[in-house]
C-alpha cells in the first residue's frame, strides 16, 4: 500500500531541500544573531532534524502544496469549533448537576492517508469534550463528555473537512 | 483611543483565558474518572491557551514578537493533542476500561 504513493527521486530530493531551507529560515528568523558559532550550530541542528525526519518517514507521502493553502480555512473552521465545545464543556462542568453522559464512539475513515489521519484525530482530541483514545487502521475509537457530543461527531463533517484538504 | 480599545481587548482575552484555566481545574475536580478528567484537560490546554495567546499577542502589537508568539502558540496546538493522545492511549492499552459501553456507528447509513 505504501509503495504505489511513494515518491521517488527527484520530487523527493525536492521536498528534502524544501524543508531544509523552511528550517534554515525559520532559525535565522528565530535567534536574529548572526554569529559564526550560532548559524553554525542551526546548520547543524537544521540537518539532525531533516536527517532525523526522512529515517521517520516524514517524505514517504506527499505533501501537496493545495494543502498547505487550504489549511488556514481548515484552522479557521477548528477554531469555531473549539470556541462552541468550549461553552459546552464548560456549562456541563459548571452546572451543579453535572450532566455528563460518557460514551465511546467508533469513528470510520475512509480514504485518509496517515498525515490525514493525524490531522484528523489531533482536531477531535484539540476540541473539548472529545478525545481520540485509540487508533487501528482505519477506526477510531473516541470518548465523548456528552451524548451531544458523541451525535455532532457522527455527523462526519470533521472528516469531510480533513478530505477538502486534498492531502492524496 | 485605539490604544485602549486594544489594551482593553487584549485585558478581556488574557482574564477570559484565566477564566478557562479555572474551569478546567475546577472539572478535574468535579469530574468522576480518568477519560473525563482528560476532558476538563484539554479546556485548559486548548481554550485557555489560545485565548492568553491571542491576548499577549494583542500586547505585543505588529512586530516579530507576535509572530513568534503565534507560532509557540501553534506549537502548542499540535503537541498538546498527541500528548492526550499518548496519555489516553496508554491508560487504555493498560487496561483501563472506559465506564459506559461502546456505541458503534459507521455514521452515514443512520
Amino acid at each position: 500500500m505504501y509503495r504505489s504513493n511513494q515518491q521517488q527521486g527527484n520530487g523527493k530530493v525536492l521536498h528534502i531541500a524544501a524543508l531544509l531551507a523552511v528550517l534554515m529560515v525559520s532559525w535565522v528568523l528565530w535567534s536574529g544573531l548572526y554569529k559564526p558559532l550560532i548559524l553554525g550550530l542551526g546548520v547543524f541542528s537544521c540537518l539532525l532534524s531533516t536527517y532525523l525526519a526522512t529515517r521517520m518517514g516524514f517524505f514517504r507521502h506527499k505533501f501537496p502544496l493545495r494543502t498547505l493553502l487550504r489549511l488556514p480555512g481548515y484552522w479557521w473552521w477548528l477554531l469555531l469549533e473549539i470556541v462552541k465545545s468550549s461553552i459546552d464543556v464548560a456549562r456541563v462542568v459548571l452546572s451543579p448537576s453535572m450532566p455528563i453522559s460518557p460514551t465511546v464512539v467508533e469513528l470510520k475513515s475512509e480514504g485518509l492517508n496517515d498525515a490525514g489521519k493525524v490531522i484528523l484525530g489531533n482536531s477531535i482530541t484539540l476540541s473539548p469534550g472529545t478525545v481520540t483514545i485509540d487508533l487501528y487502521k482505519d477506526t477510531f475509537l473516541v470518548h465523548c463528555l456528552t451524548k451531544e457530543g458523541a451525535q455532532a461527531l457522527q455527523e462526519q463533517e470533521a472528516q469531510r473537512r480533513v478530505q477538502l484538504l486534498g492531502l492524496n | 483611543m485605539t490604544e485602549l480599545l486594544i489594551d482593553a481587548l487584549s485585558w478581556l482575552l488574557m482574564a477570559l483565558g484565566g477564566g478557562f484555566v479555572l474551569i478546567g481545574g475546577i472539572g478535574a475536580l468535579r469530574l468522576p474518572d480518568f477519560y473525563t478528567r482528560i476532558h476538563a484537560a484539554s479546556l485548559t490546554d486548548t481554550m485557555a491557551s489560545i485565548l492568553i495567546f491571542f491576548g499577549i499577542i494583542l500586547q505585543a502589537g505588529f512586530s516579530l514578537a507576535a509572530l513568534k508568539l503565534f507560532a509557540i502558540m501553534i506549537f502548542l496546538l499540535l503537541t498538546g493533542p498527541t500528548a492526550s493522545y499518548a496519555l489516553a492511549n496508554a491508560a487504555l492499552q493498560s487496561g483501563l476500561r472506559p465506564e459506559k459501553p461502546t456505541v458503534t456507528s459507521t455514521g452515514r447509513d443512520k
